[in-house]
């Protein structure tokens, strides 16, 4: 994952995004043009329904666009077939969800173990492996533990755990703290702030809070598929 | 391997729901090994017939006999090896419940026809000497607890005896054994001598004849000749395979086969629409966390299979539990307390069953499976 020319992670050039409701078309994203470099804490703000979380699914290969390229790490996405974007996910994307989306029936620890079973890592090193990202988000105590037995903010740090544990390139996270109070919410930037500024990690997140959007390094504004560096109204 | 934690961690979800859907399979594939054995037990006969052996009966019946001296007759025809004839005695043991087929015949020609039936030759020496002797199946034997040397009386139906009684009395000489595991041992044999100087009417005929023929392939043929040599007497015959004359006994029964087709047909399309039912809901309610796999990082074929993994373990384990219950029901005896001639669960059947799981698995699991793999990420997200 290498980009000789500069040292842009994600590129986005052109793209527009059309959903098809019956026979209406909706344009969600209009030729929009996005660069974003290595190691950037990236936020992502705008009113509902201005395409922040189609944007973030475009470059995390969720999604593929109706017109234009995305690239990340000099490597094309949007033109990669399901099964090889589904390993590209697995190798270089951590997913974090406003709602955790954690598997009930699993513990802490299977569930941050979910990524690993993809990769041909033994057992005793995918446990070993998720231990360690448990560890990182301060969770290695609660690892046996059932989502249903830990705290909204537990369950975050779990999902980002799970994010985390393979390493990725790119931590995408939409809305991660949407569904926390204050303080669980500023746990859970501190822990994305430190892993932008420690571990090196390139992070995008959506946010409709502004003071969780006073984290990142960079902050933009999407409003009806464009994307600007200041506020709309 | 890896992802069998996932598989079964999947199916406890909902315990109740899985747990009632396990034993709805659990109870068909009992029934499927049970009436196998049931089905088999009417089919045996059919199954073990010799292809060499024909049966010879009267044109118009079954209950019409036969003169003896055919014997020799048809012994003359080509490609006949050799003839033995029985007759339906029709008897009660104790009580009419105590079902049981018992046949005079002639010592010699049963072992020579049927060397299925095993025999000592010390027991078949005491047969020879013993006019009144008789034999009787293992299982036929174990089902009353007799032992050599008992006395039978068997109360006639049809044959009375000329002194006017209907109460025949047998000394069991010998119990026989099957050499394979389908061979009929519930059957009651005595000496046809004893029987024909014994009957109060119907003196020197006989209900049906057995013909071993020398080259099966030729057997049609054969049978054509048999008949036409009987023909226009006034006791015209039919004959056809063992096989044919086994499946005509028992159809007058009723067809079982296909009685209990049906009944499975009926027990099977209920069982998929209760497991699919159930894999349908498990796929409708997880739809955010099978998009959760595929966003990072499984496949649609990957998640196809997991969703069909789960299929399959839920069947698996009801169908296996069901199969190994009706082999220990099937193990405990037949339902009729020895009547039926065999009482088993064929190995046919139980790869059938390991079959039917499979395809119960992928027909009940296929179309969530299918809604599952085209899961769109990004929509099931927004859900």
């Amino acid at each position: 994952m290498t980009d000789n020319s500069d040292n842009i992670l994600v590129r986005a050039q052109g793209v527009d995004k059309v959903f098809k409701r019956g026979s209406e078309e909706i344009h969600v994203l209009g030729g929009l043009d996005l660069e974003i470099p290595r190691g950037e804490f990236l936020a992502l703000m705008g009113p509902s329904g201005s395409g922040k979380s189609t944007l973030l699914n475009l470059v995390g290969g969720l999604d593929r666009p109706s017109e234009g390229v995305v690239e990340v790490g000099g490597k094309r996405i949007d033109k990669l077939s399901e099964r090889k974007l589904a390993a590209w996910r697995a190798r270089h994307v951590g997913l974090v969800f406003q709602f955790y989306n954690l598997m009930p029936v699993l513990s802490a620890l299977k569930n941050v173990e979910l990524p690993l079973l993809l990769t041909r890592l033994s057992k005793a090193e995918r446990k070993k492996r998720a231990n360690v990202a448990l560890d990182i988000v301060g969770l290695a105590h609660r690892a046996g533990h059932y989502p249903r037995q830990l705290s909204g903010g537990e369950q975050q740090r779990t999902g980002i755990a799970r994010a985390i544990v393979t390493d990725p390139t790119l931590l995408l996270c939409d809305e991660p703290t949407g569904d926390l109070d204050r303080k669980s919410g500023d746990e859970i930037l501190d822990l994305l702030q430190a892993l932008n500024q420690e571990q090196g990690k390139t992070i995008i997140m959506v946010t409709h809070d502004i003071h969780a959007a006073e984290r990142a390094t960079r902050t933009l504004y999407l409003n009806k598929g464009r994307l600007s560096t200041e506020p709309v109204d | 391997m890896k992802y069998l934690y996932l598989i079964f961690s999947s199916l406890k979800r909902k315990k109740l729901r899985t747990g009632l859907t396990i034993l709805s399979i659990v109870v068909a594939f009992l029934l499927f090994g049970y009436l196998s054995a049931i089905r088999q037990a009417f089919a045996a006969g059919v199954e073990v017939a010799g292809a060499d052996r024909l049966i010879v009966r009267h044109k118009v019946s079954i209950i019409q006999l036969l003169p003896q001296s055919y014997e020799s007759r048809i012994e003359q025809v080509e490609g006949v090896d050799n003839a033995a004839h029985s007759t339906w005695f029709g008897g009660i043991y104790q009580e009419p419940r105590n079902f049981f087929a018992q046949m005079p015949v002639v010592p010699e020609e049963l072992f020579d026809m049927y060397p299925e039936y095993v025999l000592s030759d010390e027991q078949k020496k005491a047969w020879l000497a013993t006019r009144s002797g008789a034999i009787a199946g293992r299982g036929l034997a174990e089902r009353f607890g007799w032992k050599l040397g008992d006395r039978i009386p068997i109360n006639a139906t049809i044959w009375s005896k000329k002194d006017g009684g209907r109460t025949w009395e047998f000394d069991l000489v010998g119990i026989y054994d099957g050499a394979e595991k389908g061979t009929d041992t519930s059957q009651f044999f005595f000496r046809y001598d004893f029987f024909d100087e014994t009957r109060a009417f119907g003196e020197g005929l006989v209900g049906w004849y057995t013909v071993r023929v020398s080259d099966p392939d030729a057997a049609a043929e054969v049978a054509a000749a048999i008949d036409a040599e009987f023909a226009n007497s006034p006791s015209e015959t039919k004959s056809e395979p063992e096989g044919a004359f086994i499946q005509g006994f028992a159809n007058q029964i009723g067809n079982i086969g296909f009685i209990i087709m049906s009944i499975m047909s009926a027990v099977f399309f209920t069982i998929l629409l209760v497991a699919g039912n159930t894999m349908a809901y498990t796929v409708r309610e997880r739809t955010g966390e099978l998009a959760v796999l595929k966003a990072i990082g499984f496949t649609d074929r990957g998640v196809l299979s997991l969703v069909l993994g789960e299929s399959l373990a839920l069947t698996l384990v009801g169908g296996a539990i069901g199969l190994g219950l009706s082999w220990l029901l099937v193990s405990m005896g037949d339902p009729t307390q020895g009547s039926l001639p065999v009482f088993y669960i064929p190995t046919r059947d139980i790869f059938l069953g390991l079959l039917l799981i499979a395809a119960t698995a992928f027909v009940a699991g296929i179309i969530p499976a299918l809604q599952a793999q085209k899961l769109q990420i990004a929509d099931a997200l927004r859900r």
